[in-house]
């Protein structure tokens, strides 16, 4: 039984003049018939299904329709053809930092927050210490929301939103919040999270994500449905040499092309490495050279190094 | 279908009480900004207009009335919480645009949380109304008890009102400026200052469409004439509660997920 399941959903904005104009000029152009709106389909006719413990990444270059899709899944906006079927209750991490009361301190945000959110106050007493704890905000608790950095309200934002335990989870571009440190803990909350066999569904930019976190995969490009597959390595290969030519696969073959292009791109690149690295080490073989390599390598492909090359 | 409304919306209270009191609580805040004079203000302002208008309008308008101090702030009260609510409604879901942005809640929420502040600045200034009354020697009585009905009144309608005013807010954003002026019209509509029974007998009903007028004309009946106000008068009031929300509730049931695509 499908947990998550989109049948031919298509989402449409509407564009144009409305929203700037107001009654007055709406009167006016509608009584003189030079009033237009404009459609705009977000995602047309996007149809997938998962299962439970599934985790899909949703691909595709800005205004794909990828958060919007999101949108409609949470049921935040209605498709306008289409169905949307969800069982379970969802979380949705979309990027929360906005929307929070400047006036108000960190500890009365954390209550209103949580409530949107659907958590009750019982709950949030008992999680209350462990969310500031998360967010590292121990010192601000009676701050002004206004006084924190932008970091600071991503991290609070971030800490209330995975406390919970739903049953599908939406990450929208939400684990490269707060810095370094931060990103880490966050990231390792996720991979918790994620370890429970929850259904999830992430959009996301780094393809090394994807390919490490997901087992499904969904590729729009303008709202259109490029691909839904579970073959993610492949079609994720194929998905990175579109990046780079710009050239929209539209059957198999197409797609395997693709994936071997990027393959011997890789192997191009990686060969190229090679030879730079060879050329480095052999213009001048001294301690300089190898310095110089390992300070490449370091920049470029870090996980070749063992760590203490790193950290020395 | 109405009955499965209603159930639904009773499901939902229960299910969104704690964000409802939170909201609250933020409006209180956002209001009040946690000042005591802030409390204050909102009983003082209406206060000093009462002051101005009373030494303004005696000598036009009051000079066969009785009780003009009570007429006068009878009418002021009740007119600007229409003010208040209405305007802080119309607000409400704009205001609250980021989080229906991204957060699934129900949004009459918002709406109804400014409401409740409204009311409650509206139950402050009551207080001083009442204590104005005792100063000008207004008979009290069980019958006072009373004036709960048009506040009931008046608050469904204010939310009804707010509902369509925030709906079109979403879509117009000049709706703000013509509700100001639409607004001041109405102030000068509601028989506030002057006495209805100066205008020919037969023009007299039309004040009656008025819903604003009407909630004031019963707080007067009751606190100057001593009278309990018709059945039939009581159905005025309630008509124009339920109507106003009637058209509020469908409006937002209609256009509830397009709201998202406007904001």
């Amino acid at each position: 039984m499908a947990i998550v399941q989109c049948d031919n959903v298509s989402i449409r904005y509407i564009k144009g003049d409305l929203k700037a104009i107001g009654l007055k000029e709406y009167v006016v152009r509608k009584l003189r018939g030079n009033y237009h709106i404009k459609e705009f389909w977000a995602d047309r006719n996007v149809t997938f299904s998962l299962e439970k413990g599934d985790m899909l990444g949703i691909v595709g270059t800005n205004g794909a329709g990828k958060s919007t899709l999101l949108k409609a899944i949470s049921g935040i906006l209605l498709p306008v053809e289409g169905k949307v079927k969800v069982k379970g209750n969802i979380a949705a991490l979309l990027e929360l930092a906005s929307g929070f009361d400047m006036d108000m301190t960190v500890r009365e945000n954390t209550y209103l927050r949580g409530a949107m959110l659907g958590y009750t106050r019982d709950f949030l007493d008992e999680k209350y210490d462990e969310i500031i704890k998360f967010a590292e905000l121990e010192k601000f608790q009676d701050y002004e929301f206004k006084q924190l950095s932008s970091g600071m309200k991503s991290r609070l934002a971030f800490s209330i939103a995975c406390l919970v335990d739903p049953d599908i989870i939406i990450l929208d571009e939400v684990l490269s919040v707060g810095d370094g440190a931060f990103r880490k803990k966050s990231g390792d909350k996720m991979k918790e999270i994620l370890g429970r066999g929850i259904t999830g569904m992430l959009v996301s930019h780094s393809a090394t994500q994807v390919r490490e976190l997901c087992n499904k995969m969904l590729w729009l490009d303008h709202g259109k449905q490029i691909a839904f597959t579970d073959e993610v390595e492949l079609y994720m290969d194929a998905y990175e040499e579109f990046l780079v030519t710009r050239k929209l696969p539209e059957n198999r073959s197409d797609i395997e092309k693709l994936a071997a292009d990027f393959k011997v791109r890789k192997k191009r690149e990686s060969e190229n490495e090679d030879s730079v690295l060879r050329k480095m080490l052999m213009d001048a073989p001294d301690e300089d050279a190898v310095n110089t390599a390992i300070g490449y390598l370091r920049e470029k492909h870090p996980e070749v190094l063992k760590k203490s090359y790193l950290n020395g | 279908m109405i009955e499965g409304t209603i159930k639904r919306t009773t499901k939902n209270m229960r299910k969104y009480k704690f964000l409802f009191e939170e909201l609250v609580k933020r409006d209180f805040n956002q209001k009040y900004k946690r000042t005591v004079l802030g409390m204050a203000w909102s009983i003082l302002s209406p206060l000093l207009h009462l002051l101005v208008m009373k030494m303004v309008f005696t000598r036009f308008f009051g000079r066969n009335a009785p009780h003009y101090t009570t007429y006068l702030f009878a009418g002021n009260i009740v007119m600007s919480f229409f003010k208040e609510a209405t305007k802080n409604g119309m607000a409400s879901l704009m205001k609250n645009s980021k989080i229906i942005q991204k957060i699934n809640v129900p949004k009459y929420l918002f709406l109804l949380s400014r409401n409740v502040s409204a009311l409650v600045n509206f139950m402050l200034t009551m207080l001083v109304f009442f204590l104005f009354c005792i100063i000008d020697k207004i008979q009290f009585g069980p019958r006072m008890l009373l004036l709960i009905y048009p506040v009931i009144c008046l608050t469904i309608m204010n939310v009804g009102i707010g509902m369509i005013l925030s709906a079109l807010f979403v879509f117009f954003r000049d709706i703000q400026y013509l509700y100001e002026v639409f607004l001041t019209l109405l102030t000068y509509l509601s028989a506030i200052f002057y006495q209805v029974s100066r205008f020919p007998e037969k023009f007299q009903p039309l004040f009656l469409l008025n819903p604003v007028y009407v909630m004031i004309k019963y707080f007067r009946t009751i606190c100057i004439d001593c009278i309990i106000p018709s059945p039939q008068y009581h159905l005025l009031c309630a008509f124009y509660a339920l109507f106003y929300l009637a058209i509020g509730a469908w409006i937002y049931k209609r256009y509830n997920h397009e709201f998202v695509y406007y904001m």
